[in-house]
């Protein structure tokens, strides 16, 4: 039988805000454990939740850029449990009547089509603080550092239909929430993690298979990795007869496989009521318009732009606009050079692969956008020829020199464009290479093309890379021909 | 000097008849003296009083006193107060220091009042009579026999024994309301927003309200101008200005529209309550004010709806109360299950498990609708009768509760208690304000008028209670207790 994957994603986004969504205490990662949880944080008695206006804000950011709807009224709830690190016994959400209503997602796949995803609703919640199970000798500790960080839900419909589009709709999430500014996006400190329903159906049927949930997967890569074996767990049990049963599991990414954690008889009744020590979060039309005008270029819109008005092929235009720091370190090397194209080229080419290499993010690339671009330029005005570029660029990465200028003054690979010295070095070759010359005058006429390398090499050589290569091209064959 | 008001007592300090030191110990000697047998004090804070009581006197030489500096009163132990320890009357907070001070304590505080100590309560502010609170029930200071009233049975007690001029309550169902009814002292219960919440240690948020208890309305209305207003830290806070609530106590009450709702003097009303009651009215008429009875027609589903909603926000409310950060642990916890059960099973009492179960139950899946969502809906309906009432008269009137003080130990039967509460309850669902003042006797033991008013009406409330006070002298009345140890 043929099975169709079915895939909806619950994206937990940690907003970049100062402070706690309903508390004072500072949000920053890494601290000394409860040295940032105040008595709110704490769930003292007594105390009470105010609402982040920051948070609220980054919320309707979100939605605008899904082109969702904005109710005008939002409601948070409590969802009741006991936990260690829940320190209310309910964690305050938003059940009913979400602050972001229902939007979409473009979503672009390897081979360069694109696929919309629908977003069901996006809710404002507090997270829960760390159980921390090591170094406690069969005690647990509880870490209340994170507790009531702000966190945005984002729930997709089952629009999904392979790990594939997945794993590329989580990208285009974690693009926007970095483009807005409203998330630092970093899966490893867990700013992003997600919740997964998969389930799979023959091909054909129209209604939905049973889902299991797997939870907190932390990376574009396990989220793959985990509905591959799910997806196979599945329908190795529909095919020996078996069913699916509804659970929540967890992924392991050590094993690589997906555990049972609860089934859905051991659920939760969460009872969740409208929280009543909070109003209603009601918000105008001037606000939410005033926000849209704020909105930055967004990475759709800058992918299009990319292809339609600087001409770049549609890959190229979405690797460059994949990161909001990927495409403004683009965008600066290119305002710097004033060629697209060959800004594109030299980001995706010796930048990229340098990153690559060193394991670096753009926004940690030690040559600065500005510096490559500067480099581009160079090239472009004949001051270098390629390959002493490279060299320029391997200088400047190493941190031998504040700009390209002052590379090429101090490496001396100004491109050398004087015929008399290019001829002067082009006689010094030929008179060295007789055994060369002779060959290359007793070759058919027709070969002679490609035996000619052997001297623009020498030639380089001897100018260290600067000659000119279409002017010591040029003026060899004119040399060497004369020689036949 | 524990039988002068608050508002005689500023005059005093001002005077310099005696000093903040002089009478905080008058004070704290008669809650040594008196408070084993009443039993309204959990904890006396005689250190800090006395400090507190000596910087106001400090403050008074450097011409810096306020209007209640050096004052003395009572705080139910609902309250947070940093460095001291606040109970909620419960097990469960048996050994909780606050780490810091509710909004209104920090206000008191800063207006230089003395903190005599914290006051008995009913568990978490649950119950009606104080005989739900894990350190014993406090006795009525008109009659040993009586239960004060509750939850801040405490409070109404200490003021009425002048152990404190006046005292902090709080009010979720009739919990000022009641117990000053029952102790003979004026309590008001603001419009919910009106005054902070924060640091008050939370019963059923939406119902939560704290309120001065005191002798006079215009001591209420003193202690009323320094609490209330709008706090940064409690969005459910209302912002809106502070008026003078002293400054409109004299305006006469010729015109005064009177309402008499008839559901309050059905079945179940003491005869001897209702006699008391209707002569009060009688007392506003002789000052101009004209009486009509109206309808609240859903005032029956108050006290269903009331145990529906409460109990829903306490179950959650409560749950931070698990054993693992602050209050009551079990010993030798097996796991984590077992560190709940039973930390939670040692640490609340009946009436506390009571409401957790009934609210848990009603907010379960399946029940939510039937049960929480009606409730609201029918809290609604409350109020809107409160609103159409108010479109005809400008205030109401009635018993506070159907009976006296009953005897400790009389209401055995949880609903029984309930009922209780059948005048009080519906105005904390309105979230409208409502005043008890003095209005008679029934044998020893006090009657209370209730006296209500639309949102944000404490001004003509304090009025019209003050104008009362003009007029009889029922709030002048002292237990024999006071008395015999002047």
């Amino acid at each position: 039988m043929q099975w169709e994957t079915v895939i909806g994603l619950e994206v937990h986004v940690q907003l970049a805000t100062q402070s706690k969504i309903f508390s004072g205490a500072s949000t920053a990662f890494g601290a000394a454990p409860n040295t940032q949880a105040c008595a709110v944080d704490l769930g003292m008695p007594g105390v009470l939740p105010v609402l982040n206006e920051q948070a609220v804000a980054m919320a309707v950011q979100f939605g605008l850029a899904i082109h969702a709807e904005i109710p005008e009224v939002s409601v948070f709830d409590r969802k009741n449990y006991f936990y260690p690190d829940l320190p209310k016994g309910y964690q305050t959400s938003q059940m009913y009547h979400p602050i972001v209503g229902a939007g979409e997602v473009e979503i672009s796949l390897d081979d360069g089509a694109t696929r919309r995803v629908r977003v069901h609703h996006a809710h404002l919640e507090e997270d829960a603080g760390k159980s921390l199970h090591e170094d406690f000798h069969g005690m647990t500790g509880i870490d209340l550092n994170r507790a009531g960080t702000p966190l945005l839900e984002i729930v997709s419909e089952p629009d999904m239909r392979s790990a594939k589009e997945a794993a590329a709709y989580l990208k285009a999430i974690h693009s926007i929430v970095t483009y807005l500014g409203i998330s630092d996006g970093n899966m490893a400190e867990g700013s992003m993690r997600c919740d997964v329903n998969v389930s799979v159906r023959p091909v054909g049927q129209a209604e939905y298979g049973t889902r299991a949930e797997v939870k907190n997967v932390n990376s574009f890569r396990f989220v793959e990795r985990a509905i591959e074996f799910e997806v196979e767990r599945q329908v190795e049990l529909l095919e020996d007869g078996g069913t699916v049963v509804q659970e929540t599991r967890l992924f392991d990414p050590e094993r690589d496989e997906t555990r049972s954690m609860r089934t859905k008889e051991e659920a939760n009744d969460y009872r969740y009521f409208p929280c009543p020590d909070l109003l209603p979060v009601v918000l105008d039309r001037a606000y939410v318009d005033h926000l849209r005008g704020a909105l930055p270029e967004l990475p759709d819109e800058k992918r299009a732009r990319f292809q339609s008005a600087l001409g770049l092929s549609p890959y190229d235009a979405g690797v460059l606009s994949a990161t909001r720091e990927m495409a403004e370190f683009f965008e600066e090397v290119k305002d710097t050079c004033g060629d697209a194209k060959l800004a594109a080229n030299w980001v995706m080419g010796e930048l990229a692969g340098a990153l690559n290499r060193e394991g670096l993010p753009v926004s940690d690339s030690p040559v600065t956008a500005r510096q490559l671009g500067e480099l581009v330029a160079r090239v472009m005005d004949d001051t270098i020829n390629g390959k002493a570029a490279k060299q320029v660029f391997q200088a400047l990465w190493n941190g031998q020199g504040q700009s390209a200028d002052e590379v090429i003054e101090a490496k001396g690979l100004e491109q050398v464009t004087d015929s008399g010295a290019i001829e002067a070095m082009i006689d010094r070759v030929i008179a060295d290479s007789p055994a060369q010359v002779a060959q290359y005058r007793d070759a058919e006429p027709d070969k002679r093309g490609k035996m000619i390398g052997y001297f623009v090499g020498q030639v380089m050589k001897a100018s260290r890379g600067t000659a000119n290569p279409q002017q010591v091209n040029q003026l060899l064959k004119e040399k060497l021909d004369a020689l036949c | 000097m524990h039988d002068k008001t608050l508002s005689e007592l500023a005059v005093a300090l001002t005077a310099g008849e005696f000093t903040s030191r002089e009478l905080t110990e008058h004070q704290l000697a008669r809650i040594k003296r008196l408070d084993g047998e009443i039993n309204s004090f959990i904890t006396v804070t005689p250190e800090q009083a006395l400090s507190a009581a000596d910087a106001a006197d400090a403050a008074r030489a450097k011409g810096e006193a306020g209007p209640l500096s050096g004052l003395p009163l009572a705080i139910k132990d609902l309250f947070c107060t940093e460095g001291v320890l606040t109970t909620a009357g419960s097990k469960m907070l048996g050994n909780f220091v606050s780490p810091y001070d509710a909004t209104v304590v920090e206000k008191l505080k800063a207006a230089g009042m003395v903190s005599l100590g914290k006051t008995n309560m009913d568990e978490f502010a649950m119950g009606s009579s104080n005989e739900n609170s894990a350190f014993g029930p406090v006795t009525n200071p008109w009659d040993a026999a009586a239960v004060p009233g509750g939850s801040s049975g405490g409070s109404a007690a200490a003021v009425a024994a002048g152990l404190a001029p006046a005292a902090l309550g709080t009010d979720t169902g009739g919990s000022i309301r009641q117990p000053a009814a029952f102790c003979g002292i004026t309590g008001l219960k603001p419009t919910y927003g009106r005054v902070s919440r924060y640091g008050i240690i939370a019963y059923a948020s939406s119902l939560d309200q704290a309120g001065p208890m005191a002798r006079t309305a215009r001591d209420c209305a003193l202690l009323l101008n320094a609490i209330a207003g709008p706090d940064p830290r409690d969005s459910t806070s209302v912002a809106r200005g502070v008026p003078d609530y002293t400054e409109e106590l004299d305006a006469p009450l010729s015109g005064l529209k009177i309402g008499l709702p008839r559901e309050y003097f059905g079945d179940g009303l003491d005869p001897q309550v209702e006699a008391a009651v209707r002569e009060a009215v009688k007392v506003y008429e002789s000052l101009g004010a004209t009486v009509r009875e109206v309808s609240l027609p859903h005032t029956h589903y108050a006290i269903p709806a009331y145990y529906v909603i409460a109990p829903a926000e306490a179950s959650s409310n409560l749950s931070r109360y698990d054993g693992v950060r602050f209050g009551h642990r079990c010993q030798a916890p097996s796991d984590l299950i077992d560190l709940y059960k039973r930390s939670r099973a040692e640490g609340f009492g009946e009436e506390v498990q009571r409401r957790i179960l009934i609210g848990t139950h009603t907010l379960s899946e399946g029940f939510f609708d039937a049960y929480y969502t009606k409730a609201q809906q029918v809290r609604r309906l409350i109020r809107q009768d409160f609103l159409d009432a108010f479109e005809e008269v400008d205030v109401l009137m009635g018993p506070a509760s159907p009976t006296p003080a009953f005897d400790l130990g009389a209401n055995k039967d949880p609903v029984s208690m309930y009922l209780q509460d059948i005048y009080t309850i519906a105005v904390n669902l309105a979230g409208i304000p409502g005043i008890s003042v003095p209005a008679g006797f029934v044998g020893n033991r006090p009657v209370g008028l209730q006296i209500l008013g639309t949102h944000f009406t404490e001004t003509r409330l304090l009025n019209v209670a003050h104008q009362f006070q003009q007029a009889t002298d029922w709030h002048l009345r002292r237990p024999a207790l006071v008395e015999e140890t002047t």
